[in-house]
Parts: C-alpha cells; structure tokens; sequence
C-alpha cells in the first residue's frame, strides 16, 4: 500500500447504518417530502392550536400510521425500524407536540391493541386507528401515582349481574386525551396490594362518566393536546379488557419499552436537527472579524455536542436492533432512554447558547425545541426511575 | 429479563451479540478471556511491581496465535480485525494498564505499518517475526518537545551513502525499552512538517540508547526515552515513500484510537464486575451496599457509560474495517470512552471505599492506568480540535 491510497477523511458520504436498507431510505424519503410539505409549514400555527385531527387522518391515508403494523390490518407490513424513522422524520417539523401526538397514537397505544387484544378489538380499533380514522389514546398517570404505576387508584370494579365492568377514577397528562376516540385504560381490579391487580381495559371516549376535565398548560409540547380525565362510573363490558386481566402491569411494562425506543430516535433526531442549525449559524454569524463558528472554544462546543449524538444514536439504532429481533432489553433500552434525554437537552441548551440573544427568541425556534426536549427527562419513565430499572437489573 | 418478557406475554430470545460480531467471536471472546483471566491476571501485580513483563508473555500470545489476528494470511495471520478487536477488549481486563499497553504497542500499533506500507523483505524480517513473538517492535513519534502538533518533530534523519544517519530523541514510547526495532518518525528535511516526515525502521543497536520512564500508572509498560547518537539506518529500513510520513502517521491513528476504545470498554466492563460483586457482598447498616439507592444508581450510571461507550465503539470498528475512514466515529469513540473510563474507574474506588485506596484491590492502579486515556494516542482537546474541523469549524 502506498500513501496515496491512505483513505482521506470524507465528512459529507451518506453512510447508511446497518439496520437500515434501501427500502427504509425510500420510505424515509417520502415521509420527508410529506413532512416538509404538509406539517412542517403549520407548526407554528399548531404550537398555538395544537395540530388538528386531520394530520392524523392524512397519515392514516398515507399509510403512515401502519408502517410495521401487519397488511391484514390495513399496515404497510414494514420491519420495526420502519417506526423509528417515522419518529426521526416527524423531528423535522420543529413541533415536539404533534410527533408526540402521532406518536402515542402508533407507538404507545396501538402496540398493545396489536399485541394483546382479540380479533374483535382489532377490528374495532387497530384497523380504524392505523387507518387514521380513529384516534388513540393511553392512560397510566394518575394525579397521585406516576412512576409507581402499582400505586394508581384508577378501579375497575366487576359486575357479575352485567358482566360489566364499573371504571372510577381519574388519569392525568394524557396525551391525545382531548381528541382520542378510545384510551386505552390502566386500572386496578384486585387488592393484592402487588403487580397482578394491574388490568388494561379499552375504553370508547364517548361514553357516559368520561370526563375531559381539562386541557393542560406546559413549559412545551404546545402543540400536544395533553388532558385532565375522569372516570365516574363508567360501564364497559367484559369484552372491553385488553389482553389478561391481572397482567396488565407487565402488559404495561411491555409497552413501555417501545414508546421508550420511538422516544430515543425522535429526541436524537431532533437534537441532530438543532446541531446541523446551529452549525449554519455558526458558520455565517460573524463577531470580532470571523465566524463564530472559528473560535476553538465554539469549535470544541460543536465537538462535544456531535459526539453525544453520536453516541446516542449508535446506542438507539443497536438496542432497536435488539428490540427488532424481539429481545426483550429492558436493561438497554433504560440505557437509552436516559442517555438520549439527559444529551438531548444539554445539546439544546448548548445551541440556545451558540445563538446567542437569538436563541432566546422565538423566532429563531431554538427555544422551543429547548422546552419541548425537557420533557424527554421525565416522560415514559423519568431520569430516575430509568436508573433505578438499570441498578435493579443488576440484582442491586 | 425473559421472565418479564413471559409475563409480558411477548417472547424473548437470549442476547445475540451486537454486530459487527458474530457468534464465533463471542466463543472466541470467551476462550481470550479464560485466557487473560488464567495466564496474564495472577501475575499483573508482580508484573507492576518490576515495572516490566517477560518477553514469554509474547511466546505465549503468539503460540495461541493472538497477535496475528488481523494481519494477512501470508504473514503467519487471520485476517480478522474483528477477532482482534475481541482481543483487545478482553485485554482491557488483564488487571494492568500497562501490560495490555504493552502488548498493544507492539500489535497494535508498531506493526500495523509495517504490514500496510513494507516492502516485501520488510515484512519478512519484521513482520513474520513480530507474529511469532519473537520480535517485539515500538512506534516512535513522540518526543520531548514535540506531541500532539506532529508537525513539530525534530529528529532529524540526513542523507548519507547508502542511508540516513539519525540524530535526535523520543519520549513515552511505549514497549520501547524492549523493543528490537523502532518504527521512527523522523525528519527527512530540514523544513520538517507535513511533506518532510518519513519513516524509518531503526533497529536497537549502536548509537540507540532506551530507558524506562517513572510514570502516574501503566507500571507494567516499559516506557522509554529514546535517544539516537548518529544512527545509520540502510536504504532499505525507510518505510513507505520519503516524505510520506505524516500521512502515515494519520492513517496509523484511526485503529490505534479505536484500541484505545476498545480497551478503555473492556477495562471499564472488568471494574464494574469487580465492584458489583463488592457492592453486593460488602454490608453496611445492615444490607449489602449495592442495596442503597445512590449505590445503585451509581452503578446504573456506569453502565450507561460503558454500554454506550460500546454501541459507539463497534459501530466505528464495523465502518472501520468495511474500509471507510470513520474518523468522526473513531474520534468520538475515543474522546468518550477515555473520559469515561477515567469516571468509571473513579466511582469503582469510591464505592470501594478505604479498600480501593488499597493497592490490593487493584482498583487504584485501574484509576492511575485510566488517566493515560484522555491523554495517550492523541489528547481530549486534539479529538475535539479533529471533530470541530470536521464539520467545517
């Protein structure tokens, strides 16, 4: 070998990852175009209306809420990974609220509709959610229990003279939960006092004693419609229980994971977003005679920032990866989980810096993206709870 | 965690291991690390002790045929970077910096240009050998007044009938105490600089002088300051093309970095084991210390560092030995996994309380080996100087 042909350094190749093929860069290609064509002009508009029902009927129709879900329920019959895109293309529009909005409907609720639920909730729900004519909701917070999901108080008490079952309670922060045409429920049915009380019901929005309480003011994701709900007496048949009852914590837990994963590669896809605008800001923002971007401390900022997303993104990509070959890595994907949220924000927070008094200025949607990304440290399991399921996983 | 998954009511099959590894590498993982574990560990602390390790420890690696691993078939190799990069992982849990810094020097580091810019006879007298562990060669670069800015270097190789005669110094040289033959950068005119470096094999004879240097840790590596008093080094022994050295130099950096990588991983995976199974033997105020929540979550904290570390790592060695330069990837991946091996080992010795101060527990010299990473094969700033520049800055 001669010097000549040592490899120079070529930043700007288009390297695919590895568990990504050429299909997925076609269908990332698509969904790119729709999202700069039809979403990403109104979310400015939508942080102040939150985004309209009618995104996710136009995804429904696109084929886009269905992408790894199976072809006889009306999905595209995509691979895992095919979702993660979805969740990194939505990134691009700036809107945190609306992908999140998108994505509790595909990837926290529909998951265990799919997983656990008979073919006649299938019917009734999966294929008109994945067809974008219904829309889905989850609930699991409640006002006194949120990580502890044992604790919730949310009842689900059996009427034997029925076969009814009576839901009261309240939940809270519920995403979607204004517009949902069902939640899917977290209640308890037994008094153990342990994991086995936890049973999941489907729960029609339109029924009598479903109170939406109120619509929920917060630092960011304003283009979410996030709810207050509540329960009085509220009357479903037997029929309405999704997978077993008494299983529903670990059906929960379950669920958990894949929202965490689609989190992860939304999150990172936003913070590349901000990195690649804040490195064009750098590089035409001038002060004391050059581009701010040329100063060795920006440089270095840039340096440090590139290497966290980095990082994050080969360690969401290969725990997906084992997530995609149904391993079920709880212990990774905690990892994940707070690796990304913890960078995501300090990338945030290091580009608001960058730009400077712009950066404080709406205009310029730095800021939003910094309120919207701070959410990724207590959303689907906080910083703390995700340390805790890591330490715990080591027989700690 | 498959019993969740059962209860769950979703399957869950065992661990494969990540890509670019298969399951071959991971039997051989297993057999490199009954290996470290019963052949180099019970003697990492008289190894540090004498500053040095015998040269059968070579004998040793090359009989189990370790440090061809990824060098072509025709040398007496594998040609497996993949197996190597197993090796040198695992290497990582030998319970000394040095030794595996030591090992590595020669393998990882002295040899690889030899086999990627030698000439034919070049890698017959020096390659074949240093395969076969007897021959133990050392990269030369550094020097007192010139590290991280390789441009700057001094020694100074001039024309003389029939070669070069050299003259200067180098420091930190790792192996190059022991080394038979140093692969030299020196300068080939008197600019220097980016198009006046070029690479000479010099080896250990007249006019060459070597001795240990006194460190922090990586006790068990004989580091060396070398001098050279009028050297004459052949024609032949130039390496590569004249005045080609610095990109020799570059192109030698991406799989040391990734070393340095892999290495800090296995250290970093080889303290945690250790410290966990204290945490869960040691009882204070009435439970096992790993049962308070700090505890734990500073393990959890740990592993995050390691496991990302790792995702980071293999990613950069897969693109790596694809044949794409990865240089952001190879960078990134060392800045993180040196700075965090360095916390890792920090927090092992706190949590080992009084012990880990205690040179028996092995965790202080852990911390003292670690605190090389962030400055060895290029500093924490030089990585980020590389990333900035790379998007333009």
């Amino acid at each position: 070998m001669t010097t000549a042909e040592v490899l120079k350094p070529d930043h700007v190749s288009h390297r695919k990852h590895w568990i990504f093929n050429d299909e997925h860069d076609a269908l990332r290609d698509s969904i790119r175009r729709f999202v700069a064509k039809e979403l990403t002009p109104f979310a400015d508009e939508w942080e102040e209306t939150t985004f309209p029902d009618s995104v996710i009927h136009r995804m429904g129709e696109l084929g886009f809420l269905g992408l790894d879900k199976p072809v006889e329920y009306g999905g595209q019959g995509g691979d895992y990974y095919s979702n993660l895109i979805l969740a990194e293309e939505l990134a691009a529009t700036g809107s945190g609220g609306m992908a999140m909005g998108i994505g509790v409907h595909t990837d926290m609720a529909m998951p265990p509709i799919l997983a656990f639920g008979t073919e006649e909730q299938k019917q009734e729900w999966l294929v008109p959610a994945i067809a974008g004519k219904k829309i889905l909701s989850l609930g699991i917070t409640e006002p006194d229990a949120g990580s502890d999901v044992a604790g919730i108080k949310t009842r689900a008490r059996y009427d034997s003279a029925t076969d009814e079952y009576v839901i009261n309670g309240s939940k809270t922060f519920i995403t979607n939960g204004h517009r949902a045409d069902v939640i899917v429920l977290v209640t308890k049915t037994g008094d153990s006092g342990g994991y086995d009380d936890v049973t999941l019901f489907l729960v029609p929005m339109n029924l009598p004693g479903v109170i939406r309480e109120s619509r929920l003011e917060k630092l960011g994701m304003h283009a979410s419609d996030t709810a207050l709900l509540a329960f009085q007496d509220v009357r479903v048949p037997s029929s309405a229980v999704l997978g077993q009852v008494g299983k529903g914590f670990y059906h929960i837990m379950w669920e958990l994971q894949g929202e965490r994963m689609i989190m992860c590669a939304g999150a990172v896809a936003g913070a590349q977003n901000l990195f690649d605008k804040t490195l064009q800001y750098a590089k035409d923002r001038k002060a004391f005679g050059k581009p701010i971007g040329n100063f060795q401390v920006i440089r270095h900022k840039f340096a440090e920032m590139a290497t966290k997303i980095e990082v994050a993104r080969e360690m969401t990509y290969s725990t997906a990866w084992r997530f995609a070959n149904k391993e079920y890595p709880v212990r990774e994907i905690s990892m994940a989980k707070v690796y990304v949220a913890r960078i995501v924000c300090e990338v945030a927070d290091e580009c608001l810096q960058i730009h400077g008094g712009n950066g404080y200025m709406k205009e310029y949607k730095i800021e939003r993206a910094w309120r919207d990304l701070r959410l990724n440290r207590i959303g689907a399991g906080t910083d703390e709870i995700m340390l805790d399921t890591i330490g715990r996983s080591y027989g700690l | 965690m498959s019993s969740l998954a059962e209860k769950a009511g979703v399957g869950a099959p065992a661990h494969r291991p990540l890509p670019p590894f298969t399951e071959e590498h991971q039997e051989f993982r297993r057999a490199v690390r009954r290996f470290v574990e019963t052949e180099l560990y019970p003697h990492a602390d008289e190894w540090e002790e004498a500053k040095f390790f015998p040269n059968s420890v070579f004998n040793r690696l090359a009989e189990l045929g370790y440090l061809g691993l990824k060098f072509p078939v025709e040398y007496g190799g594998d040609n497996d970077p993949i197996a190597d990069a197993v090796f040198v992982e695992e290497l990582g849990r030998c319970g000394s910096g040095g030794l595996a810094a030591g090992i590595g020097a020669c393998t990882g580091i002295a040899l690889p240009p030899v086999a990627k810019f030698g000439t034919e006879a070049q890698k017959q007298r020096y390659l074949v050998p240093g395969i076969r562990g007897e021959l133990t060669a050392a990269l030369a670069i550094t020097e007192p007044d010139a590290g991280s800015d390789v441009a700057g270097l001094k020694t100074r190789a001039k024309r003389v009938d029939g070669g070069w005669l050299v003259n200067g110094s180098k420091c930190f040289i790792t192996g190059g105490v022991r080394a038979d033959m140093l692969v030299t950068a020196v300068k080939t005119t008197d600019e220097g600089g980016h198009h006046g470096i070029s690479f000479l094999l010099i080896d250990k004879g007249e006019g060459v002088a070597a001795s240990p240097l006194e460190k922090l840790g990586w006790h068990a590596s004989d580091t060396a300051l070398i001098t050279f008093d009028d050297v004459f080094v052949p024609e032949q022994n130039l390496l590569g093309d004249e005045n080609q050295g610095f990109y020799m130099i570059m192109a030698n950096f991406q799989w040391e970095r990734l070393m340095l990588a892999l290495g800090a991983i296995g250290a970093m995976q080889w303290c945690f084991d250790k410290t966990l199974a204290y945490a869960l033997e040691r009882r204070a105020f009435g439970r096992p210390i790993g049962n308070f929540q700090v505890i734990r979550h500073k393990f959890a904290e740990m592993a995050i560092k390691i496991e990302t570390n790792r995702a980071l790592a293999y990613n950069a060695l897969r693109l790596y030995a694809a044949g794409e330069d990865a240089l952001r990837q190879v960078t990134a991946a060392k800045l993180t996994s040196q700075r965090d091996a360095v916390l890792v080992a920090d927090q092992c010795v706190q949590i080992h309380g009084g012990n880990g101060y205690m040179t028996e527990y092995k965790i202080e010299r852990a911390l003292r080996d670690a605190r090389l990473g962030p400055i060895g094969g290029g500093t924490d700033e030089i990585m980020k100087e590389i990333l900035g520049r790379s998007f333009g800055l």
